[in-house]
């Protein structure tokens, strides 16, 4: 019951906007905001599912393999850097630096090291997604407690053993705060990278809707990468809840054994 | 088995050193239960990890079976305080004992055994498959006693084990070691900052000054065999014992 009245509560506000917007946009007669309904027709034409093969497809390759390679790339750093102190002495001020440098501004630089084919998209949204995974991934292991620790040492852990049976799930919570933050940054950039050098993708589709003033076109686009952005967040976090439920749990229970 | 020389410990702060342990020697024969009580503060844990080879002695030395130690040696467990941390709790209980296992390379079967044997010994077979948040606190520290007896430890090293329990849980938890030390063939130096609780256990106690740790008495423990929790600390010498400890612990 009252998981319904949530739910309903939380449906208000979407479905009052909508109405609004197709009831305002139907009289008001604005080239630049068309009739809602001309924009859900042009939705249903683009992406229901004409598009999805030719845009949506190369643009969702891309940005899971640039985003990919920035998880790996920033946990396996992250490990390194928060295990050893003289590695995290020598690599603050680079990190610092290199996160400083707003990844679009890279684009450039990076067609022409990678020419204009799908490489230089993945490099520029892996630069970008890399840095909360990173510095999550430091934090995550700095804070490992010490008699974890120490138990893993008591009883003689390997390496191997220690690294992904311990390490690494005691990190995970904030590898998983990293990896959220890191995925809406895939997102824009995947859009970024392709508004430049392209010929598909739904960046691409965006740009071009516009440039030939196909406007209902643009705004399907623009729906689309809304609910993209939903729907890759909502499964992220019903995925983190199930792998982390251990860690909600325990913390619960130690809150309780506090009180 | 296990003996420790000249041991003193201090721990650098900038330039400062500040001394932890200035002279500790004793020794811990085969199969006995020796307790370390001292005022809190005085450096009991510090002890317990230059014993276990965690932390390195500044100078002096520890040998087990004769031979130095200067990493965690192979046949010592410990159990420590915060169960909560000491567990892995991404892990359930069966896997928490096991865990430490994988090293040894056993065959399966008798992995299995030693898991299971560990388990029913401090009463937790039916909570293999339970994760440790899920117990209580007086449970989750049988899983850290069972994942130490399932890794097979000649000695048996415990940091104030029973100190975050209440008080019915911790006397449960007193006779189950005890029983358990009965069955198993091992070692135990139990670390305590409770008097009775060290006079009720122990064959012997190190008694600890304040810091800088010394060694302030010896005590030998000759209350009979098996102990009860209402009829040994009913005897006239169980209230004896625990006045000369407390004694000792005040003097300084």
């Amino acid at each position: 019951m009252r998981r319904a009245r949530e739910l309903g509560l939380q449906l208000v506000v979407p479905v009052v906007v909508l109405l609004a917007w197709g009831l305002w946009s139907a009289r008001a007669d604005n080239f630049f905001f068309p009739p809602l309904t001309d924009i859900l027709a042009s939705f249903r034409a683009n992406w229901v599912f004409e598009r999805v093969p030719t845009d949506v497809v190369p643009s969702l390759e891309r940005m899971l393999a640039g985003y990919a390679l920035a998880v790996v790339g920033g946990v396996a750093l992250g490990v390194l850097i928060g295990s050893f102190r003289p590695v995290r002495w020598a690599a603050d001020p680079p990190i610092e630096f290199l996160r400083a440098i707003p990844p679009p501004v890279l684009i450039p630089f990076a067609i022409l090291a990678f020419g204009v084919g799908p490489q230089f998209k993945v490099f520029v949204i892996a630069i970008g997604c890399v840095w909360p995974v990173l510095l999550n991934t430091v934090d995550g292991v700095r804070g490992i407690d010490a008699t974890l620790r120490d138990t893993a040492r008591v009883y003689r852990i390997g390496a191997l053993s220690r690294l992904f049976s311990v390490v690494l799930p005691a990190a995970s919570p904030r590898i998983f705060a990293g990896m959220r933050t890191a995925l809406s940054l895939a997102l824009i950039l995947m859009v970024i990278s392709e508004m430049e050098a392209s010929t598909n993708g739904i960046g691409f589709f965006v740009l071009q809707s516009q440039r030939s003033f196909a406007i209902p076109d643009m705004w399907s686009g623009i729906l689309l990468l809304g609910l993209l952005g939903f729907v890759l967040n909502a499964g992220f976090v019903e995925l983190e809840r199930r792998l982390l439920r251990w860690h909600r749990a325990a913390q619960a229970s130690a809150l309780e054994a506090a009180a | 088995m296990l003996e420790v020389r000249k041991l003193a410990k201090s721990y650098r702060n900038g330039a400062q050193a500040t001394p932890a342990i200035k002279e500790l020697s004793f020794e811990v024969h085969e199969r006995e239960l020796i307790c370390i009580v001292g005022p809190s503060g005085c450096g009991k844990t510090t002890l317990l990890k230059c014993v276990s080879g965690l932390l390195p002695a500044s100078s002096g030395e520890v040998l087990l079976d004769g031979r130095p130690v200067t990493a965690p040696p192979e046949q010592m467990a410990l159990v420590f305080q915060e169960y909560g941390r000491s567990l892995f709790p991404w892990m359930r209980v069966d896997q928490n004992v096991r865990f430490p296992l994988r090293r040894k390379r056993l065959p399966r079967r008798e992995t299995d055994r030693l898991v299971a044997e560990s388990l029913a010994a401090v009463g937790l077979f039916e909570f293999a498959r339970h994760y440790p948040w899920q117990l209580s606190g007086g449970m989750q520290q049988r899983v850290a006693i069972a994942r130490a007896l399932a890794y097979q430890p000649q000695i048996l090293v415990m940091d104030e084990p029973f100190a975050s329990v209440d008080a019915q849980t911790r006397a449960e938890l007193e006779d189950l070691l005890l029983g358990v030390w009965q069955r198993y063939p091992v070692t135990i130096l139990f670390v305590t900052h409770d008097i009775d609780e060290a006079v009720y256990l122990g064959d012997r106690i190190l008694v600890l000054t304040a810091r800088p740790t010394v060694l302030a008495e010896l005590v030998e423990v000759d209350l009979p065999r098996p102990r009860d929790q209402v009829e040994t600390k009913a005897l006239t010498e169980f209230a004896q014992l625990r006045a000369r400890v407390y004694r000792a612990i005040r003097r300084d």
